[in-house]
């Protein structure tokens, strides 16, 4: 890899321990990766929270903080698996709530602010056309590469981390044009009026092409998309597909047209999605042996308008006896929507609505579900019917207002 | 001559690698991973229904993957089941996403992408087969059912 002055000096120990071990691994990366240099970045989100870490990722952690390690750029922090106010009720383990906690403050002394958010692209930071920035879960890549023109690749945990205190990131896939270029074309001849409707193109788009470089670019649309179809649109394709970035023509900065969004290429492909397409993959899913006592409103977070529907949608009524409904959102939106009173609304309905996590990553969630005896889990996020099988759930993908009418029905539609 | 062409009749060359040289039992799947979606990470156990893997442990395997499926928990999780001592010795991917490269790297597992011919026309489920970074190689050391294969 070429080597800057500054990143030959990081390597000596110039800036202490952590950024010389963060580099030297960045460089590792680079080798495999085939890298040729480093690009600078401004903004890192990262996921860090127990249940994926371990007992290990907190003991790096510790070390981290010990040799000093300090973030040089602006870094925030993905959703994570407790909400404290809910743990106990939740049935959570204390030891792993209570390691969490010391996990949180690691994270804070070295200058990470704690948003504990997978929705940071609608809550907390834009980029700009061009930015580089380093950014994990998937969700939030997509979504920056595609709707902001931003430039990340799916960056994971610890290379977050270390971006965060390096102030850089490999110069690779989709920080290079080559890589952003169109690869197929998907014409949309659908309404598409749900956000679970744009999971399920993206769960058909991701399903049939998983491959990390593969870009589709979406055109044909009769309608302009909301901020959250896009969500869940990105979401579900980098599910599936792994996808990292897509382009939709009138809507993405770098899709003016088809021929743009491809970048002198051919199509590799062009399928079209229409209505009996959707309908087929709301049919491809059925109740197993178990019934439909759990509903779940996360991956990703709810925004704020998402939670004003879900309001309008369950005023007045109530989640049915013995049954379950979860909606999770950031700190920040939650706070919002009890000021505006979508969260009264949703609690007074029997929602229980939880803070700073997403659902499929709650800590300790396959005792939970043997312990309510959850066989079933309906959703209107393609991505958490998806992303959530470890646990042994059965996942069926409905419509927002069917999910509504199942919650306070217990009856599969 | 590809540098490791030699090596072709008794496995197969991958065209990016990291780690120490390992041995181990081959698994071979037909269908993605994440450790997200389909790992049991307490167990190694792949738990996900209908995983063509389904019921299997990765624990000590050299584990071949067309894709990565999702998922920026492979970063910390890797480590995690190293940690726990349920890891695979080595990950095999026709094509990886950066979270794997990233996990298997921050946990010191090895790790390769790409290869020269399908793992199932020369590989089963079951052979020893040892992996070597530095050569880019995959050989096969003992066929299934042959003496000593399957420790």
């Amino acid at each position: 890899m070429e080597l800057t002055t500054e990143e030959r000096a990081i390597l000596r120990g110039a800036r202490g321990e952590a950024p010389k071990r963060a580099l030297e691994y960045q460089v590792e990366l680079g080798n495999f990766c085939g890298a040729k240099r480093f690009v600078p970045i401004t903004n890192v989100h990262m996921m860090g929270d127990i249940e994926v870490m371990g007992d290990a990722g907190l003991a790096y952690l510790r070390d981290e903080v010990a040799l000093g390690a300090r973030c040089v750029v602006g870094t925030t922090t993905n959703a994570r698996c407790i909400d404290f106010a809910h743990c106990a009720r939740m049935g959570q383990d204390p030891a792993e709530v209570e390691k969490e906690r010391e996990l949180i403050g690691c994270l804070r002394k070295m200058g990470v602010m704690t948003t504990d958010t997978c929705i940071n692209y609608q809550t907390v930071y834009q980029p700009h056309v061009g930015e580089h920035v380093a950014w994990g879960d998937t969700g939030t890549v997509i979504y920056a590469n595609s709707v902001f023109g931003a430039r990340s690749n799916f960056e994971s945990g610890p290379a977050a981390l270390a971006a965060a205190l390096t102030g850089r990131t490999l110069e690779y896939g989709f920080h290079l044009d080559e890589h952003r270029r169109g690869t197929f074309t998907v014409g949309l001849d659908a309404p598409l009026d749900d956000v679970a409707d744009w999971g399920a193109v993206g769960k058909l788009v991701g399903e049939a092409h998983q491959n990390y470089y593969a870009v589709p670019v979406f055109h044909g649309y009769r309608g302009m998309p909301t901020s959250d179809d896009l969500k869940h649109l990105g979401a579900a394709l980098a599910s599936y597909g792994s996808m990292g970035m897509f382009h939709f023509v009138g809507v993405t900065p770098e899709a003016p047209t088809v021929e743009a969004a491809l970048g002198g290429r051919e199509a590799a492909e062009a399928m079209t999605i229409t209505q009996a397409d959707l309908e087929r993959v709301y049919a491809g899913y059925s109740l197993g042996d178990g019934d439909a006592r759990l509903v779940v409103f996360s991956g990703p977070q709810q925004s704020l308008l998402e939670l004003r529907r879900l309001a309008e949608l369950l005023e007045g009524r109530h989640v049915h006896e013995g049954g379950s409904c979860f909606v999770t959102t950031s700190n920040a939106i939650l706070a919002q929507s009890r000021k505006v009173g979508y969260a009264d609304v949703l609690e007074r309905a029997g929602v229980t609505v939880l803070e700073g996590v997403c659902f499929y990553i709650l800590q300790n969630l396959s005792p939970m579900r043997l312990a309510n005896g959850w066989k079933n889990m309906v959703s209107n996020s393609a991505k958490i019917v998806n992303i959530i099988g470890a646990h042994r759930f059965n996942t069926i993908l409905r419509p927002t207002a069917a999910c509504v009418e199942i919650a306070c029905s217990g009856v599969l539609k | 001559m590809h540098p490791a062409a030699q090596w072709r009749a008794d496995g197969l060359t991958v065209d990016r690698a990291f780690g120490p040289v390992v041995e181990g039992e081959a698994l071979l799947s037909e269908e993605g991973f994440s450790p997200r979606y389909d790992l049991d990470r307490w167990s190694g156990i792949i738990t996900k229904a209908g995983h063509k893997l389904e019921g299997r442990s990765i624990q000590d395997k050299i584990c071949f993957f067309p894709t990565a499926k999702g998922g920026i928990a492979a970063g910390w999780a890797f480590n995690d089941i190293k940690a726990k001592g349920i890891a695979p010795k080595a990950f095999v991917f026709g094509i990886a996403n950066p979270v794997m490269v990233q996990g298997a790297i921050f946990a010191g597992i090895t790790i390769t992408e790409g290869w020269d011919v399908e793992p199932g026309a020369v590989i089963a489920t079951g052979d020893v087969v040892r992996v070597d970074p530095g050569r880019r190689s995959i050989t096969i050391v003992r066929r299934a059912g042959a003496k000593g294969a399957g420790r």
